[in-house]
C-alpha cells in the first residue's frame, strides 16, 4: 500500500478502545504474547473451549428469556417453547417477586406480573412447573435480591414432587452485586447481600451440589452502558468477591467453583465480542488457579450464557432487530457458550409475543442445523486479528481489574456508588456518540426510514386484572397453611440471620410452610437493613 | 421577563424499576444544558415524588419509566400534585411508553411525553422552551 493510500485509511477504534489495524499478520500475534496462552479446546486456560467436542458432543441450550403474568401464563408459555424445540427455561419474575415484595404490599400496586411471572409462595412454583419434567430440561431462575427464597422454593418443589435434589440441575441469577451497578432490584445492603450469596452457594455445595447457585452478571452490567472490557473486569471482581466470602468460611475453591457460572452480553462488534469471550475463558480460569489454587479442571471453566443482545436492539425499525439478533446468535455460537438466548425483535416496545419468540427461537436452531456452527470447535481460533484482539482485551481486562483492587475493592466501589458512576459515564458517552452519528447504527443515525409508517408491533395484552387475581391467590394460600407453622420457621429464620448462621436451611423450612417472599424478606431486613443508594452520577 | 435563576428539575424513578441509566443519561444531558437537577434515585412513591418537588421548589418534575407501570403511577400523582399546589408545574415523562397511553398520559398532565429513542437535544429545548 502506499503511504498516501495508508494516510488516507480511516483510523478505527474498537469499544473498549482498541485501534484495529487493517491487516493483521502472525507478528501482532507475537507482539501482544503469542500463541503460549491459548492452548486447545477442554485443555488450560480453555481459551478455546472448555470441551475438547464443544458443540460436537452437545449443542448449545436454547433458553430464552420468559414469564409473566401469574404462574398459570408462564407455565403455558413453557410448554409452548418446548413444543417449539426450547431446551432450557429462563424464567423472568416481575418486579415485586426481584425486590422481595408480596404482591399485596402497597408498593407492588401497577407492578404484578408485568414484566414477569408474580411469585408470592410455594403454591406458584408448582403451578408454574406443573407436566413439565426438571430431568429433561434445565430452569434458569433470573433472580437476584429474593434469589434465597427462590432457590429455596425451586428444590422445594422438586423434592415434593420427587426429584433427588442431590442430582438436580439448574440455575439461579443471584447476582446481587451487578444489581446495584444496573437493574437495580436490591433488597439489603452491599455486605449483607453478599453474604446471602455466600449462604446458597454454601448450602448448595453441601445439598445440591449439582445446582449452580450463581450466575454473575456482566450482562446487566453492559447493558448499563459499560464497554466490553468493563463487562468482563467488573464481573469477574465480582464472582471473585463470592468466591472470597466462601472460602473465608473455610471451604476448598474446588468444592464450589465448579457451580459457578457466568452471563454475558453479545452485542456488538462481532470479531470484538468473540475476542471477548475468548480472553474472559482464559483469564478466568487463570484466576481460579493462580490466585485460587483450585485443582479440579471443572473449576477452572468458565461456563456462560452469552445472549440477550437488548443493549444493540434499536427502537426504530424494530423488524430489523431480527437480522441483529441473528448475528447475536452468531456471536454467540463462534464465542463457545453454553447457553444462549436471544432478546426478541419486539422486546423495545413489550413483553415478547409467541411469534416473535419463535423467531429468535429459530435463529438459534438454524445456525446449528442449517449454517454449521456446531461442526467444529473455536472456528475463529488461529485467525491473526482474532488471537491479537484476544491477548490485547485479556491485558486490557486485567489492567481493570488491578486497578479496582488497588482502589479499594468491587464491594466498597458499589457501596459508595462510584462503579455506578464509571458506568452511568460510559453509557453517556455513547449516546452521544449515537447522536453525533460518531457511532453508528442503522436505523438510528443512518439509513433512517424518514418516511415510514408508523410500526406494528403486536402489544403484550396486560390484563389489569392481573394483580386482582394474584393477590386472590396469595390470601387463599395463606389461609389454607398452617399459621403457627409459619410463625415457627420465620422466628428461626430471625434467629439464624441474627446469630450470622447460613440462613438457608431455615428458608428452606419457611417456604416448605408457604411462607411468602415478602414474609422472609421481612424477617431478613429485620437484621440486616435495607440498601440506600449513593445517588451518584 | 428572563429569569435569573436556572430551571430546577426534579428527576424521579417511579415505581419499582430498577433500569435508571436512561434516567441517568438524561439527567446528564440537562446539566450539561445548565439547569439545576436532583435526581431522587430509584423506587419512588407518587408521595415521593410530590414531596421532593415540593421542598426543591422544582419547576419540571420529570419521570422515568421503562417497566410498563407508568400509567397506573401517573394516575396517582396527579391528584396528589393538585393537591399539593404544584399542578402548574410542567410535568414530563420518558422511557418505554407505547402510542396508545399518549393520550392518556396528556390527560394527566404529562405535557412533554419522550418515548425510547427521543433525542437528549430535543428533550433540553423543550424543557427550555416551555419553562417560563
Amino acid at each position: 500500500m502506499s503511504d498516501e493510500r495508508r494516510s488516507n485509511t480511516r483510523r478505527v477504534v474498537n469499544e473498549s478502545g482498541i485501534e484495529i489495524k487493517p491487516v493483521y499478520t502472525p507478528a501482532d500475534v507475537e507482539q501482544s504474547g503469542g500463541f503460549s496462552f491459548i492452548g486447545e479446546p477442554g485443555a488450560y486456560p480453555f481459551v478455546r473451549g472448555i470441551h475438547p467436542l464443544m458443540y460436537r458432543h452437545r449443542p448449545y441450550t436454547m433458553r430464552q428469556y420468559t414469564g409473566f403474568g401469574n404462574a398459570a401464563d408462564t407455565n403455558a408459555r413453557f410448554k409452548y417453547l418446548i413444543a417449539n424445540g426450547q431446551t432450557g427455561l429462563n424464567v423472568a419474575f416481575d418486579l415485586p417477586t426481584q425486590c422481595g415484595l408480596d404482591s399485596d404490599d402497597p408498593l407492588a400496586h401497577g407492578e404484578i406480573g408485568r414484566v414477569g411471572m408474580a411469585v408470592d409462595t410455594l403454591r406458584d412454583f408448582e403451578i408454574a412447573f406443573d407436566g413439565i419434567d426438571l430431568d429433561k430440561i434445565t430452569v434458569s431462575l433470573t433472580i437476584n435480591g429474593a434469589a434465597p427464597q427462590l432457590i429455596a422454593m425451586y428444590l422445594a418443589m422438586a423434592q415434593k414432587r420427587g426429584y433427588d435434589v442431590r442430582k438436580l440441575r439448574g440455575t439461579a441469577q443471584n447476582d446481587i452485586l451487578k444489581e446495584f451497578i444496573g437493574r437495580g432490584t436490591w433488597i439489603y445492603p452491599v455486605e449483607p447481600s453478599v453474604r446471602l450469596v455466600g449462604d446458597t452457594i454454601e448450602y448448595c455445595a453441601q445439598h445440591a451440589p449439582k445446582y449452580s447457585p450463581v450466575s454473575v452478571c456482566g450482562y446487566h452490567i453492559r447493558e448499563s452502558g459499560a464497554n466490553p472490557i468493563q463487562e468482563m473486569a467488573y464481573g469477574f471482581c465480582i464472582a471473585k468477591a463470592y468466591a472470597d466470602e466462601v472460602v473465608a468460611r473455610g471451604l476448598d475453591i474446588d468444592e464450589f467453583a465448579g457451580r459457578l457460572s457466568f452471563n454475558f452480553n453479545v452485542f456488538g462488534n462481532i470479531f470484538e465480542q468473540v475476542a471477548k469471550f475468548r480472553a474472559g475463558r482464559g483469564l478466568w480460569a487463570k484466576i481460579i488457579k493462580e490466585q485460587y489454587g483450585a485443582q479440579k479442571p471443572e473449576s477452572l471453566w468458565l461456563r456462560m450464557l452469552a445472549g440477550g443482545g437488548g443493549g444493540g436492539l434499536t427502537f426504530e425499525q424494530p423488524e430489523i432487530n431480527i437480522v441483529r439478533g441473528a448475528y447475536y446468535g452468531l456471536i454467540a455460537a463462534l464465542s463457545g457458550a453454553q447457553t444462549t438466548a436471544l432478546c426478541c425483535f419486539d422486546e423495545a416496545y413489550t413483553i415478547p409475543s409467541e411469534y416473535a419468540q419463535r423467531i429468535s427461537l429459530r435463529t438459534l436452531q438454524l445456525l446449528i442445523t442449517e449454517m454449521g456452527l456446531a461442526d467444529t470447535v473455536d472456528p475463529l481460533g488461529g485467525s491473526w486479528y482474532v488471537e491479537t484482539l484476544t491477548n490485547q482485551m485479556r491485558q486490557r481486562m486485567e489492567e481493570v481489574m488491578a486497578e479496582l483492587d488497588a482502589e479499594g475493592g468491587i464491594k466498597a466501589l458499589i457501596a459508595d456508588g462510584t462503579i455506578q458512576a464509571r458506568v452511568s459515564a460510559q453509557a453517556y458517552s455513547t449516546q452521544r456518540a449515537i447522536e453525533s452519528g460518531e457511532f453508528p447504527k442503522v436505523g438510528v443515525n443512518c439509513y433512517r426510514n424518514e418516511t415510514a409508517e408508523d410500526i406494528d408491533v403486536e402489544m403484550h395484552p396486560y390484563d389489569e386484572e392481573d394483580g386482582a387475581r394474584q393477590i386472590a391467590d396469595l390470601n387463599a394460600t395463606r389461609r389454607s397453611r398452617d399459621a403457627t407453622c409459619v410463625r415457627d420457621t420465620l422466628a428461626r429464620l430471625r434467629s439464624d440471620a441474627q446469630a450470622g448462621r447460613n440462613v438457608m436451611p431455615a428458608i428452606v423450612e419457611a417456604v416448605n410452610a408457604y411462607a411468602s417472599v415478602g414474609e422472609i424478606t421481612t424477617e431478613l431486613a429485620a437484621v440486616y437493613g435495607r440498601y440506600r443508594e449513593p445517588v451518584k452520577f | 421577563m428572563t429569569r435569573t435563576s436556572p430551571i430546577r428539575i426534579l428527576l424521579a424513578k417511579p415505581g419499582l424499576d430498577g433500569h435508571d441509566q436512561g434516567a441517568k443519561v438524561v439527567a446528564r444531558a440537562l446539566m450539561e444544558a445548565g439547569f439545576e437537577v436532583i435526581y431522587t434515585g430509584l423506587r419512588q412513591t407518587p408521595e415521593a415524588v410530590v414531596r421532593a418537588a415540593k421542598d426543591n421548589d422544582a419547576d419540571v418534575i420529570a419521570l422515568s419509566s421503562m417497566a410498563g407501570s407508568h400509567v397506573p403511577f401517573c394516575e396517582k400523582l396527579t391528584p396528589l400534585l393538585e393537591k399539593a399546589g404544584l399542578a402548574d408545574r410542567l410535568c414530563i415523562i420518558g422511557g418505554n411508553l407505547p402510542k396508545r397511553d399518549h393520550d392518556h398520559l396528556r390527560q394527566l398532565g404529562f405535557r412533554g411525553i419522550f418515548p425510547s429513542s427521543s433525542r437528549l437535544d430535543d428533550i433540553v429545548n423543550y424543557v427550555r422552551a416551555n419553562v417560563p
